[in-house]
């Protein structure tokens, strides 16, 4: 089997939580894979980052370049493409940066490509059995790649558990000088952090959340009875906020808030791993949905099959009633 | 300016519930609804918006079959001024660099400023909007969820990135863009809209129109491919809650309760 590579994504000199995940993935390919540890970046940071990396991975190759300071997925294609041997393998973390760098960097590479990988059940050859979802996760995949000429692979963040490992005391290779000058067509300016919302989901211990199943802007008032019923916030999922029908900040999801909440309630929502991603502490979730084939069944601790917009104002009133007795 | 949007037609998820046909190889496509992926009309949306501010034409293209006219008529009923086919029976089973390299010799027989895509389909991966980009050597974005054109044939667009943050940046025409859901608020087609288009000749190009070499393309030159389907063995899973809708909200309250939901 060819070279495996991994892509590090590191921020601040802390290397990301995926870099552990990528060798669980190389051990997937091939158990005896030692997978090489790719990073780009520049001064201290990436010093940092190498170091650290030295005790999971038995070689680092960094490239150290001012342009790479931040990473521009354009110029750190082109980095790549100088320093990675043609068929390798290449593992990389499939979030914001990744789904940015690696359609273009299997193209440059000449090698296949597949995004949002979850799983690697066989290899015969060059040839790699891959898991993927579609449709929302409401149906799984096997998709064969030819990796013959190489393969560029995007990793499901999570999907891979880290196991435990003896530290390596890998070597640092300094592969800067292969890669000189670089220039990008698109140019990094800043980052923009959101606006602060009406109400902070993150500091709240339930949470009453809604997705496509509210069906209209006006059902909200929904879910906000029975939250302010709880003493509960109302936050959501993408596509409410693709509507309009509340406002960014109310957002769970790797593109939005990550909360912490005791109670998490599902309302409506298919549960994408997108969603799923802002979802930590292990809170208790109640999952509502009229599809009893709705993924978020698969990761809630209860679920209710039920529409929506007739559940939760019965809940509502229940409750109401069960204050009023103990009142 | 001249953009150019590449849509696709999808199984419509809001309309329909995918499961596995009896072999299992494959989804379930009787009776399926199909529509323009979701994604695809935010960025239909945002090129006409685009036009409408700085002048230009908006084209929509699709690769497929016949029954793929319908998703153009559809982006045409919007407000894209036409709708280009791309269709071959050479193109058959490609993957994401096959369609990538048939648009490819597309977008090369125009003069396009701008392409734009959805960020992803229902069943695919995200990825046609980037290998495209690197095969005509055109900088790319993905996740862009907002544009400004600026002078000297530049653009500054924001994609979405973690915890909300979007992150800015400039760059040159002609470029590609995957648009994230939610830049825009896609207008509403009517089905007087949609008739008004319904005769509008939808003109078809094949592999030798494009100059496309079919051993790249279609089953011959795809490196991925897709087996079979499957619904995979759940975790744990929820425990359901049962009985008349009272016993439910009972059980509910009382395990809210427990978990420090309710006071």
């Amino acid at each position: 089997m060819a070279r495996i590579f991994a892509y590090i994504v590191h921020k601040a000199g802390i290397v990301d939580d995926s870099a552990a995940e990528l060798i669980a993935a190389a051990k997937k390919i091939e158990a005896a894979a030692s997978p090489v540890a790719v990073v780009t970046g520049w001064g201290t940071e990436l010093d940092a980052v190498c170091e650290t990396l030295r005790a999971s991975y038995s070689e680092v190759w960094k490239v150290a370049n001012e342009a790479l300071a931040y990473p521009n997925a354009e110029l750190v294609r082109q980095a790549l493409v100088k320093v990675v041997p043609s068929g390798s393998i290449v593992l990389v973390p499939n979030a914001h940066f990744g789904m940015d760098l690696s359609p273009g960097l299997s193209i440059k590479l000449n090698s296949a490509y597949v995004s949002d990988v979850l799983g690697i059940d066989g290899v015969e050859g060059a040839l790699l059995k891959l898991v993927r979802q579609e449709f929302g996760g409401q149906v799984s995949a096997h998709v064969r790649c030819d990796a013959s000429s190489g393969a560029v692979l995007n990793l499901r963040p999570g999907a891979f558990k880290p196991q435990e490992a003896a530290p390596v005391n890998g070597v640092i290779v300094d592969k800067s000088a292969e890669v000189g000058a670089l220039s990008a067509k698109r140019r990094y300016l800043e980052t923009v952090v959101p606006e602060a919302g009406d109400v902070d989901i993150t500091k709240h211990a339930v949470l009453v959340s809604v997705g496509r199943g509210i069906q209209e802007k006006d059902n909200i008032a929904i879910a906000q009875e029975l939250a302010d019923m709880l003493g509960a916030a109302v936050s959501c999922s993408r596509p409410v906020v693709d509507a309009k029908w509340l406002p960014k900040s109310r957002q769970v999801g790797s593109s939005g808030q990550t909360v912490k909440p005791k109670v998490y309630m599902a309302c409506g929502m298919s549960g994408s791993f997108q969603h799923l991603a802002g979802i930590k502490g292990n809170p208790f979730i109640v999952a509502i949905n009229k599809n009893p084939k709705a993924p978020i069944f698969q990761v809630a601790d209860v679920g209710i099959v039920a529409d929506i917009l007739e559940f939760l104002p019965e809940l509502t009133s229940k409750i109401r009633e069960t204050k009023q007795v103990s009142a | 300016m001249e953009i150019l949007v590449c849509v696709r037609r999808v199984p419509d998820t809001s309309e329909n519930e995918i499961q596995l046909n009896a072999a299992g190889n494959d989804i379930e496509r009787d009776d399926l609804v199909y529509s323009v992926n979701e994604p695809d009309n935010y960025a239909v949306e945002e090129a006409l918006q685009i036009a409408a501010k700085v002048g230009g034409n908006v084209t929509v293209v699709t690769v497929g079959g016949e029954d793929d006219e319908e998703v153009l008529r559809r982006e045409m009923a919007m407000g894209a001024n036409q709708g280009v086919l791309i269709s071959d029976d050479a193109f058959n089973g490609s993957d994401g660099k096959g369609i990538a390299t048939i648009l490819k010799t597309f977008v090369q027989k125009g003069k396009y400023d701008l392409v734009l895509t959805g960020i992803q389909a229902e069943d695919g991966g995200a990825q046609v909007g980037g290998m495209l980009a690197a095969l005509l050597d055109y900088p790319f974005a993905s996740l862009v969820n907002s544009i400004s054109v600026l002078d000297g044939g530049k653009l500054k667009v924001s994609r979405e990135i973690e915890g909300g943050n979007r992150e800015m940046n400039e760059i040159d025409l002609p470029c590609v863009l995957s648009i994230q859901t939610g830049i825009n608020e896609p207008r509403y087609v009517g089905m007087r809209g949609i008739r008004q288009v319904a005769s509008v000749e939808i003109p078809t190009y094949g592999a030798s129109e494009l100059g496309v070499n079919p051993g790249t393309v279609g089953e011959a030159g795809a490196k991925v491919k897709r087996t079979d389907y499957f619904v995979p063995a759940l975790g744990k899973g929820a425990e359901m809650l049962q009985g008349d809708r009272q016993e439910i909200i009972a059980k509910l309250i009382e395990l809210m309760k427990a978990k420090g939901g309710l006071n």
